[in-house]
């Protein structure tokens, strides 16, 4: 099978790829729009910042290209971020796959401390993306910003507000968690979705 | 709900683990990616990789190792030691590090950590104390322990915090070796200060000493060396029992 990493101004690019080798499968790290709508899967990764990641996007034309893409294509977390409409981070118009806004967390109790980092847990899981067992399971989040659940959320989890941890609509899928940290049931999730 | 965190600490000295006898057999033990790997197996949620070497051939064999455990280890790991200016972070997070652990660095240039937060973001800087209890204070103390400082462990954790630590790794030298304990009072006046995740560290002797840091000290997260290496205590085990204590940790 022919994976594509978008490979852009962003840190954490090379876990993803990692986790695809542990899995047998030697992707393919690039930028260039031919390799990547030729790719049988895409992922789209990210750790960062939305405005400076979404300039470099517009100035390199890859904001197109992943706008262009039919095959199944996978963004973690700022890649999930940066699928939808518009982020309160930077103020920042983003690619709009998703027709919904990233917020940013705002604390209710002490308890709640931003960023969300560690282990919680998905429910409410759906097909195709994930499988029945996926539900409940604890898998790892590193974020500060997150998308409210809307008609396309996939999974949600609930840290100060339920939010989606997971987005799916036609060939597009997100995780705001990192399957490529979170152990077997992420191994088991990225499995799944270089099965669809 | 977020879980309680379980997080083995490594030494690595010159490419191998330091400690580590009787968790795995001796290959293994000795093998950082392997014993890594193992721990993940029996529930770690994390890995803290402290690499105690100072020569600057170690710190090549550390970033080489810190490759390998990244393109082993399918849970996140934190990198210390040895770190003082931002292009060691640089070269440990191209290495495949999740977040960085500075300490004496931090004290002798407290401004590292904005520059970490600014260029890298808040969650991958770990700002590790280390304090002993003296005449009624926590006396934050630099190199391992040796060179007491002015600095107050709850002062320097609020600046830490102000400047961009992601998370406080509080280790208490007066319990840490003793094994009867975290410190769970000022684990609890640290948690209720801050507003960013506090590790527990030092003390740990026995399955209970996790439970009290997490429900007297509040710990979002607890880290142990020895009991875990010399088998005294089992990860999996370990959760299992924090799980029947009302304490929610991933199985």
């Amino acid at each position: 099978m022919n994976v594509a990493i978008i490979k852009y101004n962003a840190g954490n690019i090379y876990s993803v790829a990692h986790a695809l080798r542990r899995l047998g499968i030697e992707p393919l790290v690039t930028a260039d729009a031919e390799a990547l709508r030729g790719a049988d899967k895409v992922i789209f990764p990210g750790v960062g910042e939305a405005s400076t990641t979404m300039q470099h996007l517009r100035q390199t034309g890859l904001d197109q290209v992943i706008r262009s893409l039919r095959q199944p294509v996978l963004g973690i977390c700022l890649g999930m971020q940066l699928l939808c409409r518009y982020s309160e981070e930077g103020e920042t118009e983003c690619l709009g796959l998703f027709d919904t806004e990233v917020k940013r967390f705002v604390a209710r109790r002490h308890e709640d401390k931003v960023p969300h980092m560690g282990w919680n847990t998905i429910s409410g899981v759906k097909a195709p993306l994930f499988r029945p067992e996926a539900e409940g399971q604890f898998v790892y989040f590193v974020h500060s910003f997150y998308v409210p659940v809307n008609p396309w959320t996939a999974a949600t989890t609930d840290y100060i507000t339920p939010f989606s941890a997971a987005l799916h609509r036609d060939n597009f899928f997100a995780t705001q968690f990192h399957p490529e940290k979170s152990g077997s049931v992420g191994e088991a999730i990225l499995k799944n979705f270089l099965s669809l | 709900m977020l879980a309680k965190r379980i997080i083995p600490c490594l030494d690595i000295k010159d490419g191998t683990t330091v400690k580590g006898i009787n968790f795995v057999n001796f290959r293994e033990a000795g093998d950082p990616v392997e014993l890594g790997a193992a721990y993940s197996r029996a529930g770690a949620d994390e890995l803290v990789y402290l690499d105690i070497t100072a020569s600057h051939e170690g710190r090549k064999t550390f970033t080489e190792l810190v490759k390998k455990v990244a393109a082993n280890l399918s849970i996140p790991f934190t990198v210390g030691g040895g770190i003082n200016e931002l292009s060691d972070v640089e070269r440990l997070l191209g290495a495949g590090a999740d977040k960085v652990s500075i300490n004496s660095a931090a004290l002798r240039n407290p401004n590292l950590i904005d520059e970490i937060a600014r260029h890298f973001g808040v969650q991958v800087c770990v700002v590790a104390i280390d304090a002993n209890f003296e005449h009624g204070e926590w006396i934050c103390y630099l190199n391992g322990g040796r060179i007491p400082t002015e600095r107050r462990l709850f002062e320097w954790a609020a600046e830490a915090e102000q400047r961009g630590a992601g998370e406080i790794l509080f280790t208490s030298m007066t319990h840490d070796g003793v094994k009867e304990g975290y410190p769970n009072e000022a684990l609890a006046e640290l948690t209720a200060q801050l507003h960013i995740p506090v590790i527990a560290s030092g003390g740990a002797g026995k399955k209970e000493h996790f439970r009290d840091a997490f429900t007297l000290g509040r710990a979002d997260a607890a880290l142990a060396a020895s009991v875990f290496h010399f088998g005294e205590i089992r990860i999996d085990e370990l959760k299992a029992y924090l799980k029947e204590n009302g304490i929610n940790v991933r199985l």
